[in-house]
């Protein structure tokens, strides 16, 4: 350990990088698993169900699809192009989870680290940078594809993401102007107000100094731009399918086009995530510091879900069902009741805890809308945009400024 | 070479491979292609003199909102290929020399100029903290003047889209 030490201060930021990239890519499978299965109940319908129980396989089955099928190129493409674009969509969005604080700093092994890649102090102008960039991806890949319909989904969403970007920026302003500060990490920090519990998140507003505002208009402004900068249901108009068969992508088959699929579900965890920093305390719990006995929540969560799941599975109509289901059980309950019975790593483990659930509900509300809302016209979401989510969060930022100038002086 | 210095060279390589590229290159979108590795280049050599808040600003600014308009427009126009015409025959007899005249010149006053360049020095600029005190306090006239010029030119961009309508 001490012949390491010289080194650790690059090691360790490797090792983190591997391991997120590793869970952020397992999660962007079971994402799609997830919103397949849940637009499916939504819908009164099974979703997958064939691969693995309860079709938990299925984002392998997909994955190895990918993977082995042909990789046609199409006439005509601009070859530099067309092969960079997908390559830029995935690793602008891999990069820009980079700067997410995903917890408080901790200490393991006597090694003390932030828990995320990147602790910059400037992290929400690095995150603003790399979506400002991330346009190019969706563009190049429109217009190197040499067909219609790539170009015209390109067009429309680099149209898109320039209109909501502004919105997406300015929705934010009021949040910066109560923290002082650019770092997320700090914009967390700011939140914590001891024994307020969720009241000091910014969608309330309660700070500790009595100068806070609730932010809950810009949330809502920030939400609804985030939706319509990661091209999702309702603003996916790049990929239309009724109108521009699948838009800028339309050209692409094989791993490129999964690169797409990927970069836009990292893409949201990064959108998820922000959202959680920046109006839903991050990694804070919701109830008062010195409720200690809400530290069991995670295993107060995991130990019947994983019993539930081990009963639930014995019963599955399939023998590798039968197997699998009540081993997850298992372990989710073993390591519920270990969180139970070590609290050194229950302790560590509140902060990711939470930001985790935090960052999960934001997901499924992203799936929730896909399943219900029908898509914009094109008209329709550039006036949207325009003339009442720009105004709306310019609106904010001044009457935040007003409210806390008033505060300072009266 | 320490390590500050290695990535110096690598960026500024890069900015100069790029910028070379952007004349080189025949098709306008690889040219814009080029200019946006420029940009990220002069972000990162930024980044590296500690200025975090200019290289992010230089990213949104430059690499994202101006650089998408022109990529924007060369896609809406669908511009190909350009094509060579006939050089001017000024041009390629003068053009050489005068460039290579050019950049000694510069590198002379370069080497020669005894102002001590403080841009990698000045610490208390880096922080985003003191440089918006700076903008708003000492420097608050002229930022609020280009301010009030962008102000013109959206103005201006409005009134000649509009103008097609009467």
């Amino acid at each position: 350990m001490s012949a390491l030490a010289p080194y650790l201060f690059l090691i360790v930021p490797l090792v983190k990088i591997a391991l997120l990239v590793f869970i952020v890519l397992t999660l962007d499978a079971y994402l799609t698993w997830l919103e397949r299965k849940v637009i499916a109940h939504i819908q009164a319908r099974w979703g997958p169900y064939r691969v693995g129980p309860h079709g938990l396989l299925q984002p392998l089955a997909d994955g190895i699809k990918f993977i082995l099928k042909e990789d046609p190129l199409p006439e005509g493409v601009d070859k530099k192009a067309y092969f960079f674009a997908p390559f830029l969509t995935l690793m602008l969005a891999l990069t820009s989870l980079a700067v997410i604080p995903f917890g408080p700093d901790i200490t393991i092994l006597g090694y003390k680290t932030n828990f995320g890649i990147a602790d910059v102090n400037i992290s929400l102008l690095a995150l603003f940078a790399i979506t400002a960039l991330s346009v190019y991806g969706i563009a190049l890949a429109g217009w190197s594809s040499n067909s219609k319909y790539s170009l015209l989904g390109g067009l429309r969403s680099s149209a898109q993401m320039i209109s909501y970007e502004l919105s997406l920026t300015l929705s934010v302003v009021g949040v910066l102007l109560m923290a002082g500060t650019l770092s997320l990490k700090e914009i967390v920090e700011m939140q914590n107000n001891g024994n307020l519990g969720f009241f000091g998140w910014n969608i309330i507003g309660i700070s500790k100094d009595g100068f806070g505002f609730t932010q809950i208009i810009g949330c809502i402004c920030f939400f609804i731009s985030a939706v319509a900068e990661t091209n999702r249901v309702p603003f996916d108009l790049p990929e239309a399918e009724s109108e521009l068969v699948a838009g800028f992508h339309t050209e692409y088959a094989s791993m490129k086009f999964a690169m797409f699929f990927i970069g836009e579900y990292t893409a949201m965890i990064a959108v998820s995530s922000l959202s959680t920093i920046l109006f839903f305390g991050g990694w804070l719990s919701p109830f008062p510091a010195s409720w200690t006995i809400t530290h069991y929540l995670p295993s107060v969560i995991l130990v019947p879900f994983g019993l539930w799941v081990f009963f639930d599975g014995i019963r599955y109509e399939t023998i590798f069902g039968r197997i699998v289901l009540p081993g997850i059980g298992t372990v989710l309950t073993v390591v519920g009741a270990a969180l139970f019975l070590f609290p050194a790593v229950n302790e560590l483990i509140q902060g990711p805890f939470w930001f985790f659930i935090k960052v999960f509900a934001a997901l499924f509300f992203y799936i929730w809308m896909r399943a219900t809302l029908p898509r914009f016209r094109y008209d329709q979401l550039m006036e949207f945009g325009w003339k009442f989510l720009l105004p709306v969060s310019i609106a904010n930022v001044v009457l935040t400024s007003a409210v806390l100038l008033w505060r300072m002086h009266g | 070479m320490s390590a500050v210095l290695v990535i110096f060279f690598i960026l500024a390589g890069l900015a100069v491979f790029g910028a070379v590229a952007l004349i080189v290159q025949s098709h306008p979108i690889h040219s814009a292609l080029s200019l946006i590795l420029v940009m990220l280049c002069l972000a990162g050599l930024y980044l590296l003199m500690g200025a975090e808040f200019v290289a992010a600003v230089q990213i949104i600014v430059y690499g994202g909102a101006v650089m998408v308009l022109f990529v924007f427009v060369i896609m809406l126009l669908n511009a190909g290929e350009e094509e060579r015409t006939n050089f001017s025959k000024l041009a390629s007899f003068a053009g050489v020399p005068l460039a290579l005249a050019l950049a000694g010149l510069i590198a002379a006053a370069i080497a020669r100029s005894t102002v001590h360049m403080p841009a990698a020095t000045t610490g208390e600029l880096t922080s985003t903290r003191e440089l918006s005190k700076l903008l708003f306090s000492q420097f608050v006239y002229p930022f609020e003047l280009t301010s009030f010029l962008i102000l013109v030119a959206i103005l201006g961009a409005i009134v000649l889209a509009q103008r097609e309508r009467h």
